[in-house]
């Protein structure tokens, strides 16, 4: 099989990498690799003119207020990244990054921002922190459980336009009608840290499908996955605040 | 909370308002004890070292803690007063405040008695049930958490601020980077007077240091980079803070007044001073040379400094080579990115056998995605043992890293499975803390 080596976009990590944000890139190398097929993590820093919109897949972290409104200063420069989601490519939003793709945010200051508008999906501050262990039922077919690590003051509705990645189980996600995360199209944004990919290989491997636009393997999950997956997935224990 | 300061100098048990009589020294005047203090911070440090007695014989602990607490309660200006008179080197920064200020405090002894909260105490309590311990001493030592110094620089004026570097560290408890660079810089703006000594090399710290009019830089280089690919005071690109960087805002990176090297610290006049620690790694030679810098500005001689720093080898179980479960191991704390890099720069210097333990809990902070941005990828094919709550997340990492991993139930376990010879444990917060407390026991 000829393909030419997928292009991973790591978005502005100099402004939204604050937590481990870069394990979703090694997830998705790794699993190429893994696959025999090569890679090639594209590292879009703010000193750059723009996104480029030949990549193959995008990543966004998340980052304090002042790093998300200069992200979307940035990202809207050029069309790359509107470009890229127009042909399908998979982006796949975190945290602030969730709140970045939306259509506007509200920072501590009460100052509205408007987002970049690939999904639907308005933040607001909540009243406290949601900190702690996550669970839902994805609403995207075949992948399941998801678990992940939310760190938010954010609280988020998914509008018409747009669906939720999941429904609540354990934890808080956005904060309204049990929803976590938010998707349209190949636009998949969560709350979710740990990193998601890491503790979700499914949805790794959904975003690579989309990507290269053709089904992948799967992969034997190791046993040490299982365990995290059942252990982060039991009832709220004494690891909650 | 771990225990608290208890001074082991040889001097151990001298009362209060003695004048320490010193040799003097070339440089400066011979440092002083405390001012004599007024009656009302006499009775709150009688007080508090009544209640740390009582502490201590009911077996809750040191006492240490809870005697600088109701002290402070007592007489809220207990903190400026018992600074009073004194020379006090604070020390802050996110790694190696415990270690650096056990290497000053031993450091200033070459010179003169110095009190130090040798075990972590490190907010205004612990500071006062550190100089309460011995009001006569005229030098003192003390960590203190970043977003305090702040507060400390309100009640007094230190004669030396050491400011090591800043990374993130459990964000989802303390505030971000940027908040701190800009509390310690206001605490830096309180204290015109004090001499800072300050890492060149991290760009949050020279943010911090660099309006400030009495600095000296040491350069060490640095591990982590991920929390200063951004001006701190502007947020512009920096790109590669290895190399010299000047910012459109004009913050830029200051010459180095100490160079610290394979094998010494080398003074800015071109002198050096080798150092042959105890302690391993270029970490520790960062932090030695930090603690020589504070020494020299106190009017210490080198060669007697470096000769104590040296023979530290351990500071609150640090690098502390103990028993545990029937055999001898190596205990090293990491405890965010910065510290994980270091440690494993440091084990992969050496094939010991390596046991890593992870918690997640409230000291540590609950969120372990940071483990993914710590290169585990340096430690190559070679295998290790996992312990700890967390184990199975680093175990999910390792497998991504090609680091061949097996997890354990407890330490115990995980040990029983090495090798022969002496284990590394790295340890995260709470987990090296359990371990350091049972090697004791
Ligand atoms: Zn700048």
């Amino acid at each position: 099989m000829m393909r030419d080596r997928v292009r991973l976009a790591l978005v502005l990590p100099d402004l939204l990498g604050t937590y481990g944000d870069r394990g979703n890139v090694i997830v998705l190398a790794q699993r190429l690799k893994w696959r025999n097929i090569d890679s090639e993590t594209v590292t879009v820093l703010s000193s750059w003119d723009a996104v480029p919109e030949s990549c193959d897949l995008y990543l966004v972290g998340g980052g304090e207020d002042v790093a998300q409104v200069a992200a979307v200063r940035f990202l809207r420069r050029g069309r790359g990244l509107r470009s890229a989601v127009d042909r399908g490519v998979p982006v796949l939003g975190v945290c602030g990054g969730l709140q970045v793709l939306g259509t506007s945010f509200v920072t501590g200051d009460g100052a509205r921002h408007e987002g970049l508008g690939l999904v639907d999906a308005d933040t607001e501050p909540g009243d406290g922190r949601a900190i702690g262990e996550v669970t839902t039922q994805s609403t995207l077919m075949g992948i399941g459980m998801l678990t992940g690590f939310e760190n938010h003051l954010g609280r988020t509705r998914v509008g018409a336009d747009s669906r939720p990645l999941g429904r609540v189980v354990r934890g808080i996600g956005n904060g309204h009608d049990s929803a976590e995360g938010v998707v349209r199209g190949h636009v998949v944004c969560t709350y979710m840290h740990g990193p998601v990919l890491a503790r979700n290989p499914r949805l790794a491997d959904l975003l690579l499908e989309w990507a290269i636009g053709e089904p992948l393997e799967p992969l034997p999950d190791p046993p040490e996955l299982r365990a995290l997956r059942a252990q982060r997935s039991k009832p709220p224990a004494r690891n909650r605040k | 909370m771990a225990e608290t300061t208890r001074d082991t100098g040889p001097e151990t048990g001298q009362r209060s308002q003695q004048r320490w009589q010193v040799v003097p020294a070339p440089v400066q005047p011979p440092p002083r004890g405390a001012h004599r203090l007024d009656l009302r911070t006499t009775i709150a440090i009688d007080l508090g070292r009544l209640a740390a007695t009582m502490s201590r014989r009911l077996g809750l602990g040191s006492g240490a803690m809870i005697g600088g607490r109701l002290a402070l309660a007592l007489q809220p200006q207990a903190l400026r007063r018992l600074a009073l008179g004194r020379r006090v080197v604070m020390v802050t920064g996110t790694n190696g405040k415990t270690t650096t200020t056990r290497m000053v405090a031993e450091a200033l002894r070459s010179r003169a008695p110095a009190v130090s909260n040798a075990t972590g105490a490190n907010m205004l309590d612990g500071h006062v049930a550190a100089l309460m311990t011995r009001p006569g001493a005229p030098f003192a030592a003390l960590e203190v958490d970043e977003l305090h110094l702040a507060q400390v620089t309100e009640q007094f004026e230190p004669a030396v601020i050491l400011l090591l570097n800043l990374s993130r560290d459990q964000l989802d408890r303390v505030g971000e980077i940027r908040t701190v660079a800009e509390s310690l810089r206001r605490a830096l703006a309180r204290a015109p007077g004090a001499h800072v000594i300050a890492n060149r090399d991290d760009p949050n710290i020279v943010f911090a240091a660099a309006d400030h009019p009495g600095v000296t830089w040491i350069s060490g280089g640095a591990r982590w980079k991920g929390d200063a690919l951004n001006c701190p005071r502007c947020g512009a690109f920096l790109g590669d803070a290895d190399g010299d960087w000047r910012c459109e805002c004009g913050l830029s990176r200051p010459e180095a007044d100490w160079t610290v090297t394979a094998d010494a610290a080398v003074a800015a006049d071109g002198t050096r001073y080798e150092l042959d620690l105890a302690l391993p790694g270029q970490v520790n030679r960062v932090n030695a040379t930090f603690a020589l810098a504070a020494a020299e500005r106190l009017g210490c001689d080198h060669g007697a400094a470096v000769q104590r720093i040296q023979q530290i080898s351990q500071a609150a179980g640090r690098y502390g080579t103990v028993r545990l479960a029937g055999r001898a191991v190596r205990l090293l704390l990491a405890k965010n990115p910065a510290s994980w890099l270091e440690m494993l720069d440091l084990v992969s210097a050496e094939q010991h056998p390596l046991v890593l333990v992870v918690n997640s809990r409230e000291a540590d902070g609950y969120d372990v995605s940071w483990l993914w941005d710590v290169d585990f990828e340096l430690l190559g094919g070679r295998p290790v043992r996992l312990a700890g709550d967390r184990a199975l997340d680093l175990a999910v990492r390792l497998h991504y890293a090609g680091v061949p991993a097996t997890v354990s139930a407890t330490v115990d376990d995980a040990l029983a499975g090495t090798e022969d010879g002496v284990p590394d444990i790295i340890a995260n917060y709470t987990a090296f803390r359990d371990l350091v407390a049972r090697s004791r026991s």
